[in-house]
């Protein structure tokens, strides 16, 4: 059994797609594309009164939308399923993993608080929106400045960032989530599923982890029984991975620290190539052919020579005769006994129009030469002598027996090939 | 695009349209207005100049000129609807002023009569069958739209199936409608799509590009490997080669010519060729 393990992009098993992260102009405002999966995320802040239970710690609001420009599935009301849980994973991965400090988020106890509100869109679908959601999120809160603000007793003095530089937010770690999915009740993972992949996956194991490997959310749907190990080598990977996405991302950050403080310019604007009307760069895709001449030698070396080209037909019924037998279904476990017949039967067709053409040259040779020949479509083999003067048409109808009188010394058919064409 | 762009900023703002002839080829924006060939001499360059009043006003000869996609009429003069580059085709024979269209890029797909799409067939309803072609709604196809099809002998169409069909019907008022036969009541290449292949999604325009006469993508592909290869005007394509590698190349291919040069391309065949 030749199963072909591939996924549609090239990629291997555990390989994330290309993460690019371009900045805007306004501090907090990132676009983080996985692949072709895009989201948008904006940081913004506000003054307000904290929860009456929680009257020392700033309010943290989390809304991931996706918009109708995403998908043509993704229409106003219709996703609601999909929305819920997307942002309960959201929030329970960055609110719950406690990694803004909230306490320095408050100004005034029990009267004024920082209310910080990510909010992120989801531009594209390719696959993979937590993952996406998840990077955006956590960039966007790193990437934020909150205006400056200074308590002197009763007074409260909130700077403008003319006044005085902006304060970034008291990150503890970055929690990023790392999406697997399975497929035929878990025998096959597959790390940052494509939308394709998405749509046919058995189940999907979430894993939000920090690059200290500390778990900070795990959540697994679609109702796949998962083993203890493998759930443990779902985690190592995501280490693995949340460690490079991780330093991806603060090398971003950091250019476009630099990028600000030398007062070069920056913003969507400038990362965005121009001379294009397109949308979309497409990144080089590894197509993976140095497989294909190892594969084929392996095979070549391991596989019996090519038979010669048969010379004897196999004479199914009168009329129908086979030399050969067609190239094999390379397509894997499908209805192989059907595709085999029909193939064959293909096959069959050609091959006969051939027979049939070369006979009538033959004939009208034997014709000429007054050989014997057969004139009954029996399966015999005996020759029957005819006198001279018979009309050279009738001989030429008799295909089958001549055939079959025929068969040692037929000059070898060539194999038609089955080509088609492009349309 | 810069600079056609302050170009037509600034058309928009004196709001005075600019001859068509001038703008071939050029990026237009929703919104412009064009001036025909013949009309141009009329409006003259700030249209304040004093004209002699012609006796034989109305003689001016109507030339019939053909507005394609991403153009209105409005009035006496032309209104562009969609963002791209202005095109224009010459008449064959005969009089007319020829065509003018927009080439622009969109990956949705407006259902069009006589366009030949892809479809997956998603529901079956008695007589008819519902596929799903990307447009908003799914088109309707009698299970009588097929080569040969009678009451007593229906046709093998299962849900799930691809079928390669074209609209008779298709307007903003009505549910789209699709056949399989020509009007001479021949398949000629359409219907069910066989088992096996990939079908995958790419833009319009790239489609339209591939389906051009004379396309070096597709000449090119051709020598590669052998393959089927059916194209719908929706941005579908379907592939099938002889192993499931040779697909998944080939449709990598096709998807990234779009963004490729044809420097790029050749190199990336001429690769492949090799190995």
């Amino acid at each position: 059994m030749n199963l072909c393990l591939q996924r549609l992009d090239g990629r291997q098993t555990y390989d994330y797609r290309n993460i690019r992260i371009s900045f805007g102009t306004d501090y907090g405002c990132c676009i983080v594309e996985l692949g072709k999966t895009r989201v948008l995320g904006q940081v913004s802040c506000e003054l307000v009164s904290p929860k009456l239970n929680r009257a020392t710690e700033g309010i943290l609001f989390f809304n991931l939308e996706l918009s109708q420009m995403a998908a043509p599935a993704f229409e106003p009301g219709r996703q609601s399923d999909l929305l819920v849980k997307l942002n309960r994973l959201l929030e329970r991965c960055l609110r719950n993993s406690k990694c803004i400090d909230t306490e320095s988020l408050c100004v005034v106890a029990g009267e004024k608080v920082w209310q910080i509100r990510v909010d992120l869109h989801l531009l594209n679908h390719d696959g993979n929106i937590i993952d996406a959601a998840s990077i955006a999120a956590i960039v966007a809160l790193c990437h934020f400045r909150r205006p400056d603000v200074s308590v002197q007793g009763d007074e409260v003095t909130l700077y403008t960032p003319e006044e005085r530089d902006p304060v970034p937010l008291s990150i503890h770690h970055m929690p990023i989530c790392v999406s697997f999915a399975f497929f035929q009740q878990g025998t096959y993972l597959l790390v940052d599923p494509n939308e394709r992949e998405e749509r046919v996956m058995d189940g999907l194991l979430v894993i939000a982890m920090n690059k200290h490997r500390e778990i900070c959310t795990i959540q697994s749907s679609g109702g796949i029984m998962l083993l203890k190990d493998q759930v443990l080598r779902c985690s190592k990977i995501a280490g693995v991975k949340v460690a490079e996405i991780t330093e991806l991302i603060l090398k971003a950050l950091e250019n476009d620290q630099k990028v600000r403080k030398e007062g070069g310019k920056f913003g969507f604007a400038e990362s965005i190539a121009n001379q294009r009307i397109t949308a979309f760069k497409m990144e080089k895709a590894p197509i993976d052919t140095s497989d294909v001449e190892e594969k084929a030698e392996e095979i070549i070396a391991e596989a019996e020579p090519p038979s010669e080209v048969v010379s004897t037909p196999v004479l199914w019924t009168p009329g129908t005769a086979q030399i050969g037998e067609g190239v094999e279904n390379s397509w894997g476990d499908l209805e192989d006994s059907e595709k085999e017949d029909d193939e064959g039967g293909g096959d069959q067709a050609i091959i006969l129009d051939s027979i049939k053409m070369d006979t009538g040259v033959e004939v009208s040779d034997i014709g000429s030469q007054d050989a014997p020949i057969i004139l009954s479509d029996s399966e015999e083999e005996e020759m029957i002598i005819l006198e001279p003067d018979k009309n050279p048409k009738k001989i030429r109808t008799q295909t089958t027996s001549a055939k079959q009188e025929k068969a040692p010394s037929k000059k070898p058919v060539k194999r038609r090939k089955k080509k088609r064409a492009a349309n | 695009m810069a600079e056609p762009a302050s170009v037509a900023a600034e058309s928009l703002a004196g709001s005075r349209a600019r001859a068509a002839r001038t703008v071939l080829g050029q990026v237009v924006l929703p919104g412009e207005e064009l001036l025909l060939p013949e009309q141009e001499d009329a409006e003259g360059p700030g249209g304040a100049v004093e004209r002699p009043l012609s006796l034989n006003a109305g003689a001016r000869s109507r030339v019939r000129v053909v507005c394609g996609p991403g153009l209105r009429r409005c009035g006496d003069r032309l209104l562009v609807t969609k963002c791209g580059r202005l095109r224009h085709k010459e008449p064959g024979s005969g009089s007319g002023g020829g065509v003018y269209w927009v080439d622009s890029q969109q990956k949705r797909y407006v259902p069009v009569k006589g366009d030949h799409v892809i479809g997956i067939v998603t529901a079956k309803s008695g007589d008819i069958f519902k596929v799903d072609v990307g447009g908003s709604e799914p088109a309707s196809l009698s299970y009588l739209s097929f080569e040969g099809a009678t009451k007593r002998n229906r046709p093998n169409v299962q849900v799930g199936d691809l079928i390669y069909g074209q609209f008779v019907v298709a307007n903003k008022d009505m549910e789209p409608e699709m056949v399989c036969i020509d009007s001479c009541g021949r398949a000629n290449g359409m219907g069910v799509i066989g088992q096996d292949g990939l079908l995958f999604k790419v833009t319009l325009g790239l489609i339209r590009k591939l389906l051009a006469p004379d396309c070096e993508i597709i000449q090119e592909v051709g020598k590669l490997y052998p393959l089927e290869i059916v194209f719908g005007m929706n941005g579908r394509i379907w592939v099938k080669a002889k192993t499931i590698q040779q697909t998944l190349i080939l449709a990598n291919i096709l998807e990234a010519c779009e963004h490729m040069t044809s420097d790029q391309r050749k190199q990336i065949f001429s690769r492949l060729a090799e190995s």
